[in-house]
């Protein structure tokens, strides 16, 4: 018999994300699949009640909520508190909240003060025998593990795109609001903002059915013994304005523009995917210029159709790793495939 | 305004990633297949931390680094011959494991206490640097718990830059969602990073440092407390690999219309 507590943050205009929702229907799964188990709904946020009331057919048997300016930025020293304090609130045994930026930063830091245990970036949740256990990656998605937990309380952060999200009526919530004081130290830090590419120039779109990767062949020589970065920008960014895709990257290749080399001027370390990049999820992805060796591809777990263009018929890509290996030039694969989509529109 | 920052890195060691890993299950839990014999590296993002780290103390004289790390001794040995002559640090070594599957509140509470026992340890001047996440564990809980014990209560994670403000304030980009920066101004010390990338290159070999450094490295790994590891409370059902192979379909023969063709067919499916 287990306390679950969904913890979620609301967004600006007070509602509930679709990462809180995903984790809002692990929690609801944990409580109805372990007998006896309650479920309880934890938001914060400036103002909560609008994303109560959107939860508010969820089955939980409470709503708690911190709320209050204080509790608008995505800050560790008052999110600390303010989880702290709703934990406490709903004697909760298990902890489910969404792996969102915000929460990732803090909860470790709330299962320690609560003398709890994390499982960070969870994909599922089971119960087996009567016993809550979550699934998770490990050596950088290189190996997956089913793991249970004796200790109490637990805190489980479920990446987003993991589940579905849940959905239902809405209604009106009876929320209790949780004192959670707070001392002038725990403001020090202020959120100033968000620093983002304008929208146009965004080329990380999580929500993109496509993920593109360029890898370092693209600022390499071509056959005329030259390198065409300008020519490559061109063409990458033509594929993303008609695709809509989002834009990763090889290490190799942001590594190059940190060294200060005259490469593609849009990529970061921020589009990296792989061993110490990211590991997006989108339904398909389409891979160019690169050799798929294993740090990158790791990133490419949740990748589920992957085409590859690669001049080398043995690259990594085609060890098992890729649908289908295209063995060709891709400066002039994605000149067709540009004018056919700019054809097409 | 100039302070002469302590900055305490914390990192540890994982495979070569160009290694290929097998789970094998021990008595004492799961572990990879010949662990000790797999060549090694510092965790990537506990190197950009440590690098970041060096490049701030160089900016603000007086300032001191030290990395905390616990590992095998004998791998901490071989790692820090590469990574001594990087850039100048004190070493805190811990004997114990590196492996992914061990407890991370329980590595967390060994670091915390190494990082208590570093004598003339400053808070008013202390950053406590680390990876946003590991490429073992890869829970990015660590940290957290490490300064959540040491009383930390200014936490970052996920930073690609840290700037010092003419008044020493210290303003933070940290990642969030959709490859955006929260920007963060943090008034006091002492504050906890857990690095992304950040800016910074991987700095050249540098023999000279490497010696300087080799001078504190050696008795640091002579005198390195050993730390069991219980994986108290936590149960493995399983440890596997990832059963998907794909048949690959390796197209040679297609022109290069075909070829631009049958991707937009596949891009347009749903």
């Amino acid at each position: 018999m287990e306390t679950i507590l969904f913890l979620a943050q609301t967004e600006a205009n007070g509602s509930l994300g679709k990462a809180a929702l995903e984790a809002l229907s692990a929690a609801k799964a944990l409580a109805s699949d372990l007998a006896g188990s309650i479920l309880i709904a934890g938001l914060v946020g400036g103002d909560v009640q609008v994303g109560a009331d959107q939860i508010s057919s969820c089955g939980a048997a409470r709503f708690v909520a911190v709320a209050g300016p204080d509790f608008v930025p995505s800050r560790y020293s008052t999110d600390l508190v303010a989880a702290a304090a709703l934990c406490t609130a709903a004697s909760a045994t298990i902890i489910v909240a969404p792996a969102t930026s915000r929460w990732n930063r803090v909860l470790a830091g709330v299962s320690q003060r609560l003398d709890g245990r994390i499982d960070a970036h969870v994909t599922g949740t089971t119960v087996a025998n009567g016993q809550p256990g979550i699934t998770r990656w490990y050596y950088r998605q290189r190996m997956e593990a089913v793991v249970q937990r004796t200790r109490r309380p637990w805190f489980i952060l479920l990446d987003p795109g993991c589940g579905e999200p849940w959905s239902g009526a809405v209604g009106t919530a009876s929320v209790e609001l949780v004192s959670a004081a707070l001392t002038d130290a725990q403001r020090r830090t202020t959120v100033a903002g968000i620093q983002a590419p304008p929208a146009d120039q965004q080329t990380i779109r999580p929500d993109a059915k496509l993920l593109f990767v360029a890898g370092a062949g693209w600022t390499k020589a071509q056959p005329d013994g030259k390198a065409h970065p300008e020519e490559a920008e061109t063409l990458i960014l033509g594929f993303l304005a008609a695709t809509k895709a989002s834009l990763g990257s090889s290490k190799s290749l942001v590594d190059l523009s940190g060294e200060g080399h005259a490469v593609l001027k849009f990529m970061t370390h921020l589009n990296q995917v792989g061993q110490t990049g990211s590991t997006p999820r989108h339904p398909k992805g389409l891979s160019t210029c690169c050799h798929g060796e294993e740090p990158h591809t790791v990133g490419w777990r949740f990748i589920t159709e992957r085409r590859a263009i690669n001049l080398n018929p043995n690259c990594s890509w085609a060890q098992g790793k890729a649908d289908v290996l295209y063995v060709a030039d891709a400066f002039e694969v994605m000149r067709k495939i540009n004018a056919l989509l700019t054809a097409r529109a | 305004m100039s302070i002469p920052y302590q900055i305490v890195v914390c990192g540890s060691l994982v495979p070569d990633p160009l290694q290929t890993l097998e789970p094998v299950s021990n008595p004492a839990g799961p572990a990879l297949k010949n662990e000790l014999m797999l060549p090694a590296v510092l965790d990537p993002w506990a190197g950009h931390a440590l690098f970041e780290a060096a490049h701030l103390a160089k900016q603000h004289p007086g300032s001191k680094v030290w990395l905390v790390t616990i590992g095998p001794r004998a791998k901490l040995q071989q790692v820090m011959m590469i990574v001594a002559q990087k850039v100048p640090f004190e070493l805190v070594a811990l004997d114990g494991p590196a492996s992914g599957f061990a407890e991370s509140a329980e590595i967390a509470a060994a670091l915390a206490e190494a990082i208590q026992a570093i004598p003339g340890l400053d808070r008013s001047r202390l950053l406590l640097f680390g990876g946003w996440e590991s490429a073992s564990r890869g829970a990015g809980t660590t940290m957290q718990m490490v300064g959540e014990r040491l009383g930390i209560t200014d936490q970052f994670q996920g930073v690609d830059q840290l700037t010092i403000t003419p008044d020493g304030s210290l303003r933070v980009l940290e990642r969030v969602e959709g490859g955006k920066h929260q920007v963060s101004l943090c008034t006091g010390l002492p504050a906890l990073l857990g690095w992304a990338t950040g800016n910074l290159p991987e700095p050249p070999n540098n023999p000279q440092v490497g010696m300087l450094n080799m001078r504190t490295v050696m008795p640091a790994l002579q005198r390195a407390k050993p730390v069991k590891i219980a994986n108290d409370g936590v149960a493995f059902a399983s440890v596997a690999l990832p059963k998907q192979r794909r048949d690959t379909r390796i197209v040679k023969d297609l022109s290069t219309d075909d070829i631009a063709r049958e991707i937009v067919e596949w891009i347009g499916k749903d």
